[in-house]
């Protein structure tokens, strides 16, 4: 490995490929897993996930209910799966749409200096002077239960930090001699950011992505179950969680699995990228 | 006075920073103003003078009082430059001046914050300083999968579960509100195992750094004990980026507040936020918000002149 990166090196390009631990396959294992189950969604059961029936709330999972039904007798696998649709598309809406202007004003910023680098992080400062959940919060009261002020509000949050990766990381790489080289032989900008800054901080933006995207998820379950974001019936984890919070004594089996669902997603995201980040 | 100058740096970055908080709680609170459904003169005045007791003729009164029928932009001067003169207005709801409100939950935030910190400083450091003097031994490998976990789960579901475990089925520990200091424990462990899921890796990475450096070794081939170079070296010098990082946590903390809060029906400011959001008590929302946001601020400051306090270095640059 380390002759690899040696050789590397003398090139000038620094390749980082991800080397594949077994907890980050198992991340990208059950990644798979959800997106798959999410893109299914509900039909995957067979069950509408808003149809009541009182006489059946509360049972345990069987044949017909593989997880049971909820108190008002809905079927809870459905639920779950109309949950992930839910979450993960809204994390990955969000975090594609903060990833493009983040990465690119990154870019930008690092490569004119100056006043223009000074205004933009500024700005960016500026977003997240207030806790970015805080933020997402009273966006989203502003327009209540809407599925477009989460959209909006945690877009907003996530692509200050690419914004800072990317500028931080390309101040480093845009003043490495290879690059400097690269100037003065006269080539473009264009080919400068494809073969010297994309190869060094596409994984670490990789990283960036899987975190926002656990944050997103995050966010709109502790919005949902503080009832300030997606509203009931709508089936969400988190409204979920303040739904069945009252019927832990009968069936602590059922509030169980939207925080079990709500874990394994952030776990798995999580693990996806290597595990631990500080934050 | 060369030791002032960073200090008066640090105050101004942190005082643009409040004035940013203000601005961006301000303008959001308006906009909230501007998008509820219905006359907001009739609801400020129903809010005053109760339902029954209001009609068309009090909710004229309060339009022309408020300036409510003047044009969007001179509505949110004026909204701005309440807020800028420190006048938070009367909760919509309740009609009590806003800022007696947030004196009385502004306590039990500043208690459940200080709870997390010492929870997570004491579950944190013992873990970390264990692991970082032993990499990759057993206490390193296990805390690493068990930070992974508890880096996994958010704190309102950590919040259930622990009231579903020491509340309800060993009734250990009460479950909400605030009546003496035991109700404190399960918020503050909520928030507190959140923070220490990543702050126990920092200190185990700034433990094994110390334990590498050239510093140390020099201090055990002088003739320190191996133990001597840990407790009146290794931890001070490795403390340094801790505390740094508990300034990262501030937005953990701040956010975590409001969600355990409202988890465990703290009588705090965060409680109160989504209460007042629940509501639509857009006074209540904008003056929680600020606080929270300003308390934000503070604790970042504090956190930069500590660091200053640990590390001679800072002081001279």
């Amino acid at each position: 490995m380390t002759d690899q990166t040696a050789s590397d090196s003398l090139t000038g390009v620094k390749r980082h490929w991800p080397r594949i631990s077994p907890a980050r396959l198992t991340g990208f294992v059950l990644l798979l897993a959800l997106a798959l189950a999410a893109a299914m969604g509900p039909d995957l059961v067979g069950q509408d996930p808003a149809k009541q029936s009182l006489l059946d709330a509360r049972q345990l999972p069987s044949g017909a209910h593989l997880l049971g039904t909820d108190h008002l007798g809905r079927d809870m696998a459905a639920r779950l799966l109309s949950g992930a649709q839910l979450s993960l598309s809204l994390a990955v809406f969000s975090v594609v749409t903060a990833a493009i202007p983040g990465t690119l004003l990154g870019v930008f910023a690092a490569w004119s200096g100056g006043w223009t680098d000074r205004l933009l992080t500024s700005f960016a400062d500026a977003v997240l002077a207030l806790p970015g959940l805080l933020l997402v919060l009273m966006l989203a009261a502003i327009s209540p239960g809407s599925w477009w002020a989460l959209y909006v509000g945690i877009s907003l949050t996530l692509w200050v930090e690419y914004f800072r990766y990317t500028r931080q990381r390309s101040r480093v790489v845009l003043a490495e001699p290879a690059v400097e080289a690269s100037r003065m032989l006269g080539f473009s900008p264009g080919l400068i950011i494809r073969r010297h800054l994309v190869p060094e901080i596409g994984p670490g933006l990789l990283t960036v992505a899987a975190f926002g995207a656990a944050a997103a998820v995050t966010a709109v379950a502790a919005l949902g179950f503080i009832s300030v974001g997606v509203r009931p019936p709508t089936a969400e984890w988190g409204v979920m969680m303040s739904e069945l919070l009252p019927y832990w004594r009968e069936a602590p089996f059922l509030i169980l699995q939207p925080i079990a669902c709500l874990v394994l997603t952030v776990l798995a995201l999580h693990l996806s990228v290597g595990g631990l980040l500080k934050r | 006075m060369t030791t002032l100058k960073p200090f008066v740096a640090a105050l101004a970055q942190r005082g643009l920073q409040a004035v940013v908080v203000a601005l961006v709680v301000g303008l959001i609170s308006f906009a909230m103003m501007s998008a509820l459904p219905g006359d907001a003169a009739y609801k400020i005045a129903a809010g005053r003078y109760g339902y029954d007791m209001m009609d068309s003729a009090a909710a004229e009164a309060v339009r022309a009082e408020l300036g409510l029928d003047r044009h969007w932009s001179a509505q949110l001067y004026s909204w701005l430059s309440a807020l800028a003169h420190l006048d938070l207005g009367r909760s919509l709801v309740y009609g009590t001046p806003v800022i007696d409100e947030i004196r009385t939950q502004l306590g039990y935030t500043l208690l459940l914050a200080a709870g997390a910190v010492v929870a997570s400083v004491l579950i944190a450091v013992p873990v970390g300083v264990a692991a970082g003097l032993r990499p990759d031994g057993i206490v390193d490998r296990v805390s690493l999968a068990i930070s992974v976990f508890f880096r996994a789960i958010p704190a309102f579901a950590l919040g259930v579960v622990l009231v579903l475990v020491f509340a309800v089925q060993l009734d250990l520990f009460p479950v909400a509100g605030f009546r003496g200091i035991e109700h404190l424990v399960l918020p503050s462990l909520t928030l507190g195992l959140g923070l220490a899921a990543v702050s126990n890796r920092v200190v185990r990475d700034s433990v094994q750094e110390a334990m590498r450096s050239e510093w140390r070794l020099f201090a055990r081939t002088k003739g320190l004990s191996a133990r001597l170079t840990v407790t009146r070296h290794v931890l001070r010098n490795a403390s340094l980026p801790v505390v740094t990082y508990v300034g990262v946590q501030m937005a953990y903390l701040i956010e975590g507040v409001v969600i355990v809060e409202s988890v465990f029906a703290w009588p705090g400011i965060g409680h109160a936020l989504v209460h007042a959001i629940f509501g639509r008590d857009i006074a209540m929302v904008q003056g929680t918000a600020l606080t929270l946001g300003l308390l934000y601020v503070a604790l970042n400051l504090m956190i930069d002149l500590t660091c200053r306090g640990i590390d001679p270095r800072t002081r001279a640059a």
